[in-house]
This record gives C-alpha cells, structure tokens and sequence, in this order.
C-alpha cells in the first residue's frame, strides 16, 4: 500500500498516479476490515474507488491533452519538499514508538449495527449537517463547471 | 496480528507522501490526489484508534465516514475549480497560474 502511494506521487504519467491511487485506496479498504470495521471498508470502496477515483480519472481525461512532451513532474523546490516531508515522518513515528498506548490486545470488533444506532441518534446533528454540506457542495460543483456561454445566455 | 503502532506508522508513512506529493508536485490534479492520500491516511489512525481502544464507543468509525464525506464534497468542488481554471488557461501546471504576480 505504501508502494502504491509512492508510485501516486512519483510516476511522470497522471493516469498512472491516478491508478496507483486506486490501488492504495483499496488496500486500505482491506486494512480496514482486517480493523474489524467492515461498514467503513464498504464505505471506502464505494466512495474512494468507487466515486473519487472515476471522477478523478475524468477530470484527467477532460484536461489532458495527450502524453506527448510531459512536463517535468516535480516542482523546483522538490528537495526542500522532500527534506520536510521526510522531517515530519520521522519526528511522529518516533513519538509513536516512544508513546505507551495502553492499547487492548485485541481488535474489537465494529458491529453495523451499533455504528448505524450511534448515526442516527449521538451523532445525528453531525450527520445532518454533513448532507447540508454535500448539497452545498454539488450545487457549487455544478456553478463552478457551467460553460461561461450559458452565463451570457443567461445574462 | 499487527499492533497498533503498526497501523500508526502505516498512516504516517502515508501522511507523509501525500505532504510530499502536494509540496512537490506541478500538476493541480496530482495536488489534489496529494490531499485524499493524507485525509485517507488520518482515517486509517482514526479507525485503528478506534478498533484497539474498546472505550472509544465507535466514535473513531463513525469520524472516518464523516471524514469521507467531507474529502468527497472537497473532491467534487477542488476537481470543477481545477476543470474551470484549466480550460481558461490551456495548462495543469500550477506554476503558471501567476496573474496576480505579475
């Protein structure tokens, strides 16, 4: 899975990012129910693979103009990048081995059930709220990528 | 059977390509790839939190799918923005969106 991500930030072709991502996203999704999670794998494959990836995946092939003389990938601060990167990775795996997490030898389990109870009563007015948002979001989506001649028409 | 730790460093790993990727990379897409790679990564600490911590009462599961549904409307509005100030300036490249430089 780790593989996959490196691939997703160095490989020179988009489209190859772009799968590489959908093969880490579905390893994760196995990594998730190997937690004992298996509603948030399902959610991950329906919403990461299943939505995001075929809109990326779109979004690449309404842009690009064809893989002729790509560009070089990186930008010119890469090594900077890379130095801060690797700074952070460093610096919270270390507080991750150094801290005592107490954690259950076991993994406890996720029962649907008991995530859909909490959803719709605890955390009811978090969830409304997300549908709030996600309405906001597609009617901006769509603003956003109307052709600028139906705004003269309309105007 | 894999430790928490285990997951943990997983996550960061992740977290930090996606850093990397958003700091490094020239194409607005890819940044935007860059993004979902370090908000998947938060998810994966949240349920591994979640799964070896008994008293967290599924709350780490039900923030990853919050969690979700925020990087997916992120994702529907990020990718139009980039679509729309694509087709005006024929170019992915951030570099060469510097009209307010100049």
């Amino acid at each position: 899975m780790v593989g996959g991500g490196l691939a997703v930030v160095t490989l020179r072709n988009v489209i190859h990012s772009a799968i590489a991502m959908m093969i880490c996203f579905g390893s994760l999704a196995g990594m998730y129910a190997l937690l004992g999670a298996p509603i948030v794998a399902a959610a991950q494959v329906l919403i990461y693979l299943g939505a995001i990836s075929v809109l990326i995946l779109f979004a690449i092939m309404l842009t690009q103009a064809g893989d002729a003389n790509l560009p070089a990938p990186f930008h010119p601060q890469v090594w900077f990048a890379a130095v801060t990167s690797i700074a952070v990775v460093v610096v919270v795996a270390w507080a991750v081995v150094q801290t005592d997490w107490k954690a259950a030898a076991a993994v406890a389990g996720v029962g649907v059930q008991a995530i859909a109870q909490a959803l719709f009563t605890d955390y009811a007015l978090p969830f409304e709220v997300i549908s709030l948002l996600l309405l906001a979001a597609i009617i901006g989506a769509i603003y956003l990528a109307r052709r600028p001649e139906d705004d003269e028409r309309a105007a | 059977m894999p430790s928490l730790e285990g997951y943990l460093i997983v996550s960061v790993l992740l977290f930090g390509l996606g850093a990397f990727g958003f700091m490094a990379r020239r194409n607005a897409i890819l940044m935007l790839i860059s993004i979902e790679l370090m908000l998947n990564s938060v998810n994966l600490s949240l349920v591994a939190f979640n799964a070896y911590r008994p008293s967290a009462q599924n709350a780490g599961a039900i923030f990853a799918l919050m969690v979700m549904a925020v990087a997916a409307a992120e994702a529907t509005v990020g990718l139009a923005l980039v679509i729309a100030i694509i087709r005006s300036r024929q170019t992915a490249e951030v570099d060469a969106y510097s009209d307010l430089k100049e």
